[in-house]
């Protein structure tokens, strides 16, 4: 189902009057953990509620943290099998304005996820060395069925943001999930693959000598080695790269995440920077949901830009999720040759999420 | 390090050995490794720094360069100082400051290097442990913010990690578990610190030291011991972070009395360790009625936090994030003093005379030689509770204090 394209200024205007008119929801409700655990300090109300699925994880963490930081953020749920107690007590006494809830084992997760606007899921196991995001496949499709079963039931308008691996399969079980549910809207489910704009930019910033934050770069296709495509030749600010840079630069963000398994030699993946990147995305999908103007980021998500049903690529985010999908652009031979080899492992990893669900 | 360049980059091998940071742009061509900023929009680019009214609804500016990294800047922006005599401050696009985390692959050490990572301040952040710190470097060196992330595994790499240094955090150590104090993990921990801060005397002595390690009460005496036997001690520049309880209090109050975070301050003095430590609730910021009641609650609360964290944590540590980002927020305040900002206060234990003990935790003015000012009016007009409180703490904290200087000096005879 294409996404409509609410691109005209009228209907941005009658968006934000109707915004104004009936405001985001901000009641918040009793609490099922313990009192000490729910901490009102009000005067933050007006935000958004964002649940996080698998809080107290490697990425979960650090991703609670910073959220707990983000004045956009009204009430925050932090959702795990196990420790979330010992997380949300933490991060509850920090003095930034969204109240922490938080909830610990299955028979909370409906309560985890009703009412919020944002559910950000990094639940799941990350890679060893040696393994490759597919290998994740088995227990990771598991628990994001699951979770996004809850979210169908209890918070159907929610905005998804999936960081569970692999992504390129996670996001169609997810939509499949939703479509047996009978909630499917194709604009609100979101797999984040803004670690590899992160990446791309750090990398070019690095190799061109430009301040890293000035940088974009758009990388599309999906979110597994050949399939994550930088566009080098549509980086912001122009920059004219030798093909031995662009053949470093292509390899290096491709492989940016095998990078750091092996780094980490066996302890883990990328925690911290993939929760610096899935901020940065649930960030724009708040000021999204706001009624900003103009919010665009890369994300893998349900989409005609290619012959695939998914497929990441710059979209424009508003108060309906994904609200625009823009082109890929104008691709140099270089990057043709990568978008078709892209396509090829995507359709099978898209594929195989989806007979998951549906077998 | 191997040198794979220059003939085929398809060989570029991932898995290689060669550590990435700043040392890949040399395998490629000598581009500049300077950070050009973009001059165009000098403020824009960097967080404001007391980030008030400036959110802008429309600001395409990414989240963590401006709004998040506001609430950090509006946490620890002066709220108790207002108006008159605040010189003008801009953020110098150009400054950049060099900061080294000691035991950053740690719980605290990791969400405090990437908060600092994500700092607009930082050009350099050295990441030291006894293991996982490539890791986490690699892993950090992937945000698109200028600090470059270098890696120093074990004391034979400990000097590189301190050369040139500004600030040194040193959240090394053990956390405690369910029914320990902090003086449990005196043992342990006091031995860290001392080989550390030996370091740090040999190393960087002009920096500022912040010491997280528990107990802080001891260990920041431990760590003055130590710069005095180096001959480098300097008392302006050593600091017991104490910004949790600043935190923590600000936070339970506002809960208790419905008030807006932003506009609180509880200023905290003493130590950091339950009865040491003590909310001065009578000056918080706004000004706020409290029944003795409530009074009593919230200080036995603050001075308990951190083993309410403890026991939520049944076994699997201590506060790591709150603390990461208490101790961010002191590393933002340390390096806007020294960028020049005239106007910086935070709580810390420091060397001291405002009572009449050699170390004790108050409000100071920060500059760019470390400690401008002690707040001693913090001790003045305190109400009864607050002055037998006072008196109550000071035992304890003496002797946390005598076990500190006492370890250090039994050590340097023994090593004499």
């Amino acid at each position: 189902m294409q996404p409509t394209s609410c691109s005209s200024e009228p209907n941005q205007r009658i968006a934000r009057i109707a915004a104004h008119l009936n405001p985001p929801n901000t009641q918040m409700g009793e609490s099922s953990g313990p009192a000490r655990w729910n901490c009102r300090a009000k005067g933050g109300s007006s935000g958004f509620k964002v649940a996080i699925l698998g809080a107290a994880g490697g990425i979960g963490q650090p991703l609670a943290m910073l959220m707990k930081m983000n004045p956009l953020v009204s009430v925050l749920h932090l959702y795990d099998v196990v420790n979330t107690h010992g997380v949300t007590a933490d991060i509850s006494h920090m003095d930034t304005g969204a109240v922490v809830r938080g909830f610990l084992g299955q028979q909370q997760l409906e309560d985890a996820v009703t009412g919020v606007d944002v559910v950000i899921i990094p639940a799941g196991v990350p890679r060893k060395p040696g393994m490759t995001r597919d290998d994740l496949f088995n227990i990771n499709a598991g628990i994001v069925k699951t979770l996004c079963e809850a979210i169908a039931k209890c918070s159907p308008q929610a905005i998804v943001n999936i960081i569970s691996n692999p992504v390129n399969s996670t996001v169609p079980i997810a939509a499949e999930v939703f479509k047996k549910a009978g909630t499917y809207d194709p604009r609100r489910v979101l797999g984040v693959t803004m670690l590899d704009v992160v990446r791309a930019n750090t990398f070019v910033g690095e190799v061109m000598g430009l301040d890293p934050r000035e940088v974009d770069c758009p990388v599309v296709g999906g979110h597994a080695g050949v399939t994550i495509l930088p566009l080098l030749s549509q980086v912001k600010p122009p920059c004219s790269f030798t093909q031995k840079e662009i053949d470093y630069l292509t390899d290096r963000i491709q492989n940016g995440g095998t990078e750091v398994v092996e780094a980490k030699a066996g302890t883990g993946s990328a925690t911290l920077s993939m929760a610096y990147a899935a901020v940065k995305f649930a960030d724009a999908c708040l000021r999204g949901l706001r009624g900003d103007a103009g919010v665009v980021e890369c994300a893998y998500v349900s989409s005609q830009v290619t012959e695939l049903p998914f497929f990441a690529s710059k979209v424009r985010l508003g108060r309906a999720g994904v609200e625009e999908i823009y082109p890929l652009g104008p691709l140099n031979e270089y990057e043709r040759a990568g978008l078709e080899k892209a396509k090829k492992e995507l359709a099978e990893s898209i594929q195989k999420g989806v007979s998951f669900v549906r077998k | 390090m191997a040198a794979t360049s220059a003939t085929s980059a398809t060989s570029f091998s991932i898995g290689s050995k060669i550590s990435f940071g700043p040392k890949a742009s040399q395998l490629l061509l000598p581009k500049p490794s300077v950070v050009r900023f973009n001059s165009q929009k000098p403020l824009a680019t960097f967080s404001g720094l007391k980030a008030t009214g400036s959110m802008n609804c429309e600001s395409e500016s990414s989240f963590l360069g401006k709004e998040s990294y506001a609430a950090l800047q509006n946490s620890s922006s002066p709220r108790s100082v207002k108006s008159t005599g605040r010189t003008q401050y801009h953020l110098n696009p150009q400054a950049s400051y060099k900061v080294a985390i000691l035991g950053a692959a740690g719980g605290i050490g990791q969400p405090l290097a990437l908060l600092v990572k994500m700092s607009p301040l930082v050009s350099s952040l050295n990441l030291y442990d006894i293991a996982n710190v490539k890791g986490v470097a690699a892993d950090l060196s992937h945000c698109n913010t200028p600090a470059q992330v270098s890696d120093f595994t074990g004391p034979s790499e400990l000097a590189d990690c301190l050369k040139g240094v500004n600030v040194v955090v040193i959240p090394a150590g053990v956390p405690r578990k369910p029914g320990m104090t902090r003086d449990d993990l005196f043992n342990i921990n006091a031995s860290i610190v001392k080989t550390l801060v030996e370091a740090v005397a040999d190393n960087c002595p002009e920096a500022f030291i912040h010491v997280i390690s528990n107990p802080v009460n001891s260990t920041v005496p431990i760590a003055a011991e130590v710069l005095k036997q180096k001959g480098v001690y300097d008392p302006k520049k050593l600091f017991g972070v104490t910004t949790l309880d600043v935190v923590r209090a600000n936070t339970f109050v506002a809960q208790k009395k419905n008030l807006r975070l932003i506009d609180v301050d509880v200023p905290v003095i003493g130590g950091h360790a339950g009865i040491t430590i003590l909310p001065l609730l009578s000056k918080t910021k706004p000004s706020v009625c409290f029944t003795d009641e409530e009074i009593h609650e919230l200080t036995v609360r603050i001075q308990n936090a951190g083993t309410e964290v403890v026991e939520a944590k049944a076994g699997a540590g201590s506060a790591t994030l709150s603390m990461a980002y208490a101790a961010a927020r002191f590393v933002e305040s340390s390096l806007r003093a020294l960028d020049g900002d005239g106007d910086v206060y935070e709580c810390a234990y420091v060397q001291s005379d405002v009572a009449d003990l050699p170390f004790f935790a108050s409000r100071i003015k920060l500059g760019k030689k470390g400690v401008e000012a002690l707040i001693s009016s913090d001790l003045q007009g305190l109400t009864e509770y607050e002055q037998k409180a006072v008196e109550a703490l000071k035992a304890e904290l003496k002797s946390s204090i005598e076990k500190g200087v006492g370890f250090a000096q039994k050590q340097s005879v023994a090593a004499a």
